[in-house]
């Protein structure tokens, strides 16, 4: 069963076509890695998978609701939908816990002590518990990614997607991250991940998705794409960014 | 020369001293409805509604483009006819404090929505994004997570027009409200004093107003670490 469902889906910017006839699916409990050069549309496409970012044609289907049609709730839509951002976007004026129970109490309706005790699990989870009191500043980037996962993970999402989540990240900070990614594919989280983290893909991908101007150019299981990308484009990014 | 003569200062205190509550009142209000109803009119110029953006856009615009004197009069002027239409005060009721308090609030209104404005601009789009993706609608996404940025952002600009608006305050003498000037003035007037009476008035504004710059450049020290 197709998680996420992204149809013929087309995004300008004026004359200018950020994402053209985007074809592709999640399906339930599957891993999907989506790469390609910067520019390539790749952190567009994933925006609208949640509806951050309008799309001008085509249809986008999330757990058998039409994300495009305007009667659908986006709101409650997103509330399913774990996403954790390239700059972990904690909000800075509230401390780690609130964080972790803001979006539980205010939009899921759990009360205060229910959000406690789902935050601090998710916390202890990603092995921050200790930190719950500091305020996000206080954090080194990899623990404040940890916690923005924690914090999606903390509204029972029912897949998750990640947007460049160890792009800004100094490169000793990137593996804990990647750790806790990792533990949760495993266990069977459904995942959209947008990364240059080939590692990654290798490790726990089904599929990786390669895109280039706007379009899908390869949408291959992982072994396929490694082994034999069928583009010269892929092949050649794959190039790049593995021998170095 | 002149022969100073504080001499009538000490016995006009207590006028001065309810003169300084008007003024410290005028302040107070202006400045809570005028916070608050400027962030609605920053909110309606941010919200993309064409209709709601322009019509804010031009209540900012007029009430920046007329003196304070002026809205001061206009509304010593408007509101004694509207509020006995509607409330069915009597002709002999002192609206005088009413109509101040409106204009003030009204007027500052137009000035605290541009502060609000830029410092809601001054949260990064990204915590908008995650907002949104939490599941937040844009009420809670404002309430929640934007404007307590926003505000803590622009507290040392709301304290700063706070301040201005504290000296403004003085204006209300064209009405004939005895705030702390008008106060300063009538004692002065009365014993022959005016200019004892002006120059102490003078030196209260300046030691109030310049030691609350001082506390708001020392908090904007703080906030900025």
């Amino acid at each position: 069963m197709s998680m996420i469902e992204i149809e013929q889906v087309s995004k300008w910017y004026g004359q200018f076509a950020v994402l053209t006839d985007c074809t592709t699916h999640v399906n339930k409990g599957e891993v999907v890695v989506v790469c390609g050069p910067s520019g390539s549309g790749k952190s567009t496409l994933i925006r609208c998978v949640n509806g951050l970012e309008p799309i001008q044609q085509g249809t986008i289907l999330v757990n058998g609701m039409t994300l495009t049609d305007p009667k659908t709730n986006l709101s409650k839509l997103r509330s399913h939908v774990g996403m954790v951002f390239q700059n972990f976007e904690l909000f800075p004026h509230l401390s780690v816990f609130d964080n972790l129970t803001i979006g539980q109490i205010k939009v899921l309706g759990r009360s205060k002590d229910e959000a406690a005790a789902r935050g601090l699990k998710m916390l202890e989870r990603v092995g921050l518990k200790a930190q719950a009191e500091k305020y996000p500043g206080a954090l080194s980037g990899g623990q404040q990614q940890r916690v923005a996962i924690a914090r999606a993970l903390a509204m029972d999402p029912i897949c998750m997607l990640f947007d460049e989540p160890t792009s800004a990240l100094d490169p000793e900070m990137v593996t804990e991250v990647l750790d806790v990614m990792v533990e949760l594919a495993t266990e069977g989280m459904t995942m959209m991940c947008v990364t240059h983290e080939m590692g990654f893909a290798r490790k726990v991908a089904d599929r990786v998705i390669f895109m280039d101007h706007g379009r899908i150019v390869e949408d291959a299981a992982k072994d396929d794409f490694f082994g034999t990308p069928r583009s010269e484009r892929a092949q050649l990014f794959l190039s790049k960014i593995l021998h170095h | 020369m002149y022969e100073f003569d504080w001499t009538s200062i000490p016995g006009a205190l207590p006028i001065l001293g309810s003169g300084m509550l008007m003024t410290l009142r005028l302040t107070l209000v202006a400045m809570v409805v005028g916070i608050l109803w400027g962030t609605l009119l920053a909110l309606a110029r941010l919200s993309g509604n064409r209709m709601l953006g322009w019509l804010a856009a031009g209540y900012v615009n007029l009430f920046r483009a007329v003196p304070l004197v002026m809205v001061i009069l206009w509304f010593y002027l408007i509101v004694p006819t509207l509020l006995k239409d509607w409330a069915g005060l009597g002709a002999g009721t002192d609206i005088r404090m009413a109509s101040a308090l409106v204009a003030f609030a009204l007027f500052e209104s137009a000035y605290y929505s541009e502060i609000i404005r830029a410092g809601v601009r001054s949260v990064p789009r990204g915590q908008v994004n995650a907002a949104q993706a939490l599941g937040m609608a844009y009420t809670q996404t404002m309430r929640l997570v934007v404007l307590p940025q926003a505000f803590r952002n622009m507290l040392p600009l709301l304290l700063t027009q706070a301040i201005i608006l504290f000296q403004d305050t003085s204006l209300v003498y064209v009405i004939g409200l005895a705030d702390f000037f008008g106060a300063a003035y009538k004692v002065g007037d009365r014993d022959g004093r005016l200019v004892e009476l002006l120059l102490f008035s003078g030196a209260v504004y300046f030691v109030l107003c310049f030691g609350a710059s001082l506390l708001v450049r020392r908090l904007q020290k703080r906030i900025a670490v």
